[in-house]
């Protein structure tokens, strides 16, 4: 009795109409449940793959390359002048990052950044009568394991041991899987300028990324500018800060002083992270879809109790009840199913993560995993409530409006 | 000092063709006095009194409840003087069936808020007991015979303790002996205890044990 007495006529009224309050429960929780278990899902998958990234790739790379064709003097000299020049031909010139010791001298001093000088290029290898075709980088070893994390990735061999080892070389585990190749063996490498060395494998390499696993390889600085016949060019520059979040506004600084296009990790996987925006729109999507679902149960139970309760309405009415008395008594009905329906959902939703967490399985996709790789958040549940509750409440407003708009002598008169 | 008093009081319904409810009605129902309102059906006997009961507005004239003109009262205010003063009994009980007798009578009480939950349970207690109801406090309305759910709601009407009770057609479910009794009951709530009672009915027999006889034909009074 001590209940407020609006909240005991909605109370009643649910009650006495279990079949239907408990589908519209359901709905709710189901959707709260989904939501906070595919969130878990998708956030957690999503958190990982950048977090590997982070961990595996260099945080900026600098390319030898530049974002536009640079302009002509003569267009420079005149902006916006009537120049115009016509058969222009591109000058043939050695690729590679011109003054790369002087960028990496100036980037060395800046604090919090470690830089590595690499070269990147194509290269096929040959072994027991196949090819495989790779990318190959060469990389200066002692600097380049405080900016990727290829030493720590290592399955067998040695870093080092690219020094130690003549015409030695690095695979990654599907290069290796592919080829059938193991450690030790010799196998031909061919570059495509017409290069050929028979090659040491010192080491395999799994970074649980599969495009890097499947395909790139490593040999030393000096080496792969002996394959591509390129003597001192160096062709990227990679950079890892301490503070990832600096990556994109410290390549944009570098871009503008050296010319050259640095991306930051965010620019190289530009194509993951576009997949997880349509992700997560097909995900948010999904689950207000469940909601809306929801919803049009919630509407159903209270337009259904509105009208049958229509009596009850009048007689209330000129008792003495106020318009938003009423409201308040159908739109606290929407708010029950609200607020229990997430409650449950949260103990649904908790219990298919713990379900899924329970789960093993080897998936094979952006990256390799034994399984859901799950993100729990308090964040996820407060969300799926406001919505729940937000939703729950809006869909009992329009019959609460209804029955609030009832006129009692209508009703009464019915006699 | 009138309970109620309407002047000139009409009401139109709005339409292509209007309909004409009640016109020209005078009438003051002074405390304590049993007023019947009789009439054939469709004479506007229900109108003038939801009218009085301040559930429809008027479309001429006025209602002055104890005194206080009412023209110009929000909706809000309406339903407030409804729940403080005026008590309604109509053909069909209305009871509330998910509550008790007792949870029925104490919802007015709650809603005014002015008796503490212990207060209102004693107080709709205690009406039931008047009314002879003392052993069904913990029925459901569909436990009780017509008679006792129509004395259920009488008991409700009664909850605030109002200065009037306004009644549409109260018996008219009701059994003759039944019947008898109610409008004894409503007698009573007159002579004894002072209240307004203004009873809507069509039965000439019960309308006899009213102080006063109003009569409508089309919407006027006769007589």
């Amino acid at each position: 009795m001590a209940l407020p007495l609006g909240l005991h006529i909605a109370l009643q009224h649910l009650l006495h109409r279990r079949r239907q309050t408990l589908v519209s429960l359901l709905g709710v929780a189901l959707g709260v449940a989904f939501f906070i278990a595919i969130s878990a899902m998708m956030q957690g998958f999503q958190r990982d793959f950048v977090a590997r990234i982070i961990d595996v790739q260099p945080h900026i790379i600098i390319k030898d390359e530049v974002r536009e064709a640079p302009m002509q003097p003569v267009e420079r000299a005149y902006p916006g002048g009537a120049v115009s020049l016509r058969g222009l031909k591109p000058m043939e010139e050695v690729r590679g990052i011109r003054g790369a010791r002087n960028i990496l001298a100036t980037l060395e001093d800046l604090p919090g950044v470690h830089v590595a000088p690499a070269l990147s290029g194509n290269l096929l290898l040959r072994f027991g009568g196949k090819d495989l075709s790779v990318n190959v980088t060469g990389i200066d070893p002692a600097r380049e394991r405080k900016v990727t994390h290829i030493e720590k990735d290592l399955l067998s061999g040695s870093l080092d041991a690219l020094y130690t080892t003549s015409n030695a070389i690095i695979l990654g585990e599907g290069v290796a899987k592919k080829g059938g190749i193991r450690s030790g063996d010799l196998i031909s490498a061919v570059s495509p300028v017409g290069v050929v060395l028979k090659m040491k494998v010192v080491g395999i390499f799994s970074s649980g990324i599969t495009l890097m696993d499947n395909f790139d390889t490593y040999v030393l600085l000096k080496k792969a500018q002996v394959l591509q016949n390129r003597t001192n060019v160096v062709n990227r520059v990679n950079l890892r800060l301490d503070d990832v979040e600096l990556a994109a506004p410290l390549a944009a600084q570098v871009e503008r002083q050296f010319g050259y296009r640095s991306e930051p990790w965010q620019e190289q996987s530009r194509n993951v992270l576009g997949i997880f925006v349509i992700q997560n729109a097909i995900m948010y999507s999904t689950v207000g879809a469940i909601l809306i679902v929801a919803c049009f149960g919630i509407f159903n139970v209270i337009s259904t109790v509105v009208f049958e309760k229509t009596k009850d309405i009048g007689i209330l009415k000129s008792i003495g009840f106020r318009d938003r008395d009423i409201r308040r008594i159908f739109v606290t009905e929407g708010l029950i199913v609200g607020v229990i329906g997430t409650v449950i959902g949260w103990g649904l939703g908790w219990g298919l993560i713990e379900f899924m967490a329970s789960l093993h399985f080897e998936m094979e996709g952006f990256v390799r995993a034994q399984g859901f790789i799950l993100y729990r958040t308090p964040v996820h549940y407060m969300v799926s409530a406001a919505m729940a509750i937000a939703s729950a409440t809006l869909a009992a407003w329009v019959p609460a409006r209804r029955a609030s708009r009832l006129n009692p002598v209508d009703i009464v008169r019915g006699s | 000092m009138a309970a109620i008093e309407a002047s000139g009081l009409g009401r139109d319904l709005p339409g292509e063709v209007p309909v004409t409810l009640v016109r020209d009605i005078d009438l003051a129902v002074e405390a304590g006095e049993f007023v019947a309102i009789t009439g054939p059906s469709g004479s506007g006997k229900s109108s003038l009194l939801y009218l009085l009961g301040l559930l429809d507005l008027p479309t001429a004239g006025r209602v002055r409840i104890e005194g206080a003109d009412t023209t110009g009262l929000s909706p809000d205010q309406l339903a407030a003087i409804r729940l403080a003063r005026i008590g309604f009994v109509f053909q069909f009980h209305f009871l509330l069936p998910e509550f008790t007798c007792m949870a029925n009578v104490e919802i007015p009480i709650r809603r005014l808020g002015a008796l503490s939950d212990a207060q209102a349970r004693d107080r709709a207690a205690m009406l039931l007991d008047s009314l002879e109801l003392a052993d069904h406090r913990r029925k459901y309305p569909d436990q009780l015979s017509g008679g006792q759910r129509q004395r259920v709601a009488i008991a409700r009407a009664l909850a605030n303790d109002p200065a009037m009770i306004l009644a549409d057609e109260p018996t008219g479910n009701l059994d003759t002996r039944t019947a008898h009794l109610v409008f004894d009951l409503f007698r009573a709530l007159a002579r004894d205890q002072g209240r307004s009672v203004v009873v809507v009915t069509h039965d000439a027999d019960l309308a006899r044990m009213a102080d006063r006889r109003i009569h409508l034909v089309d919407g006027r009074i006769v007589d």
